[in-house]
């Protein structure tokens, strides 16, 4: 289990526990937090699961993936600190991760 | 006014099949969509991504499948209405009226939404203050290319979209290619043709730039974009074209009176029939204790909501089932010969 921190673009914040293996898509999608849609369950074919990694924590978890970032250009507001979350690996080595969420996903 | 058996909803591969499944049992159909062309996710989103469990068919590219199904269906009288979108359905008596953006109105005891996500709109700019120019100075897609001739175009965008009509209105108007990073995801032949236009100076190219603003009253004047670093360049410019692929949006069906759970429609496994009479859900759109998104539940959820049609198109006729094998009226219908 590691704790993911979902931090809405209103300010309000949900920790929960999600298991590994999983991915922070899939945190979010069955703990209900507002704000990640995951239209497409995770084939990296929307970008409606898009959250923004802090400098701290971009670089210990997992790479983007093949792909991920012509995806993101179609993303609302994409930033350099922009990931898919379906494509973020829950572990726990990535306990206590923090990502924010834009403004709307669509 | 068109009148019809079923009204089906999405032209991906959930409403094609269904529309296999009501003509096979008799009865008429038309299809509406908002795309311009049939296959939904599988020919907007992956178009040459292999698909693995398509029963009886190991593998097979989201465009095969189109294909094969509208191949599938090709026998039949089938009315297809693109670039369409079902904005308004209302009860007449014990028929739905069903209202297009377009105007064009059915009428039907059936309507079977295979909506998937929803329909797919263009991605937006963000900046609020696009909408008063959406139409006039900004555009999501090229409809009359005469319009943009001997014009200062700023195209934002890495796709093949922006990028082929970057070259193309390079030939007629000064253009200014803008996107949010370095690399392009469009096709590498014309990647190396923007950047030659570039050296050649026909294309000014800002990368790792996106729109932070546009500016003018009643005409667009111009506008601002910035890099990550915050720098701000000014850009006069008179069009602004955006291709950011296409997001999916429940959009008019939330307003239908039926019942939803998020983005997906509650139905019953015996007709995917709604809470509304005579309106059913199939695919991905529907939802119901155990629901699969596969292209394969889909199919299934089609074939029983068209049975459930005949009841309300076909009052006075009893439903039989028959096999595509033997049948011969089936076999009529494909216009096959039958021994």
């Amino acid at each position: 289990m590691a704790k993911i921190t979902y931090v809405e673009n209103n300010g309000n914040t949900h920790t929960v526990e999600v298991a590994e293996g999983l991915t922070v898509m899939e945190g979010a999608i069955q703990n209900n937090i507002p704000g990640i849609d995951g239209d497409c369950g995770g084939g990296m074919a929307c970008a409606t699961c898009h959250v923004y990694v802090k400098d701290e924590w971009f670089d210990k978890i997992n790479k983007k993936s093949e792909g991920e970032d012509d995806m993101i250009d179609q993303a609302y507001e994409p930033k350099k600190s922009s990931r898919l979350s379906c494509q973020i690996q829950v572990s726990s080595e990535i306990d206590g991760l923090e990502v924010n969420l834009p403004e709307k996903q669509i | 006014m068109i009148k019809t058996d079923a009204l089906i909803i999405g032209a991906g591969p959930t409403g094609l099949f269904t529309a296999h499944q009501l003509k096979i049992i008799g009865l008429n159909c038309e299809i509406v969509d908002n795309l311009d062309k049939a296959g939904g996710q599988c020919i907007e989103l992956y178009p040459d991504k292999p698909i693995y469990d398509i029963p009886a068919v190991p593998e097979c590219s989201g465009e095969e499948l189109t294909n094969n199904l509208l191949a599938q269906i090709k026998p039949f009288n089938i009315g297809f209405h693109l670039n369409e979108r079902v904005d308004e359905v209302k009860k007449i008596e014990n028929d739905w009226e069903v209202k297009t953006n377009r105007g064009k109105v059915f009428l039907t005891p059936n309507v079977i939404i295979a909506g998937g996500v929803g329909s797919f709109e263009p991605r937006k700019f963000a900046p609020k203050e696009c909408e008063k120019f959406e139409d006039k100075s900004i555009f999501y897609a090229v409809k009359n290319k005469k319009l943009f001739e001997n014009k200062t175009i700023s195209i934002f965008g890495g796709g093949d979209s922006a990028l082929d009509w970057a070259v193309e209105f390079s030939k007629t108007s000064k253009v200014n290619l803008i996107h949010r990073r370095e690399e392009f995801r469009g096709a590498q032949a014309t990647v190396d043709k923007v950047l030659q236009l570039k050296k050649e100076g026909k294309i000014n190219l800002f990368t790792k730039y996106q729109l932070k603003t546009v500016k003018g009253d009643e005409k667009l004047e111009s506008i601002e974009i910035k890099n990550d670093d915050e720098k701000v360049v000014e850009l006069k410019t008179d069009i602004v074209l955006g291709f950011f692929g296409l997001i999916m949006q429940l959009g008019p069906i939330a307003n239908w009176g039926l019942n939803l759970d998020k983005k997906t429609v509650e139905v019953d496994t015996e007709k995917f029939e709604t809470n509304q009479k005579g309106i059913y859900a199939v695919g991905d759109i529907c939802n119901y204790p155990g629901k699969l998104k596969l292209i394969l539940s889909g199919f299934h959820e089609g074939a029983l909501a068209a049975r459930a049609c005949f009841k309300l198109a076909r009052p006075n006729e009893k439903y039989r089932f028959e096999f595509t094998t033997s049948s011969k009226t089936i076999k009529n219908r494909l216009g096959v010969k039958s021994d």
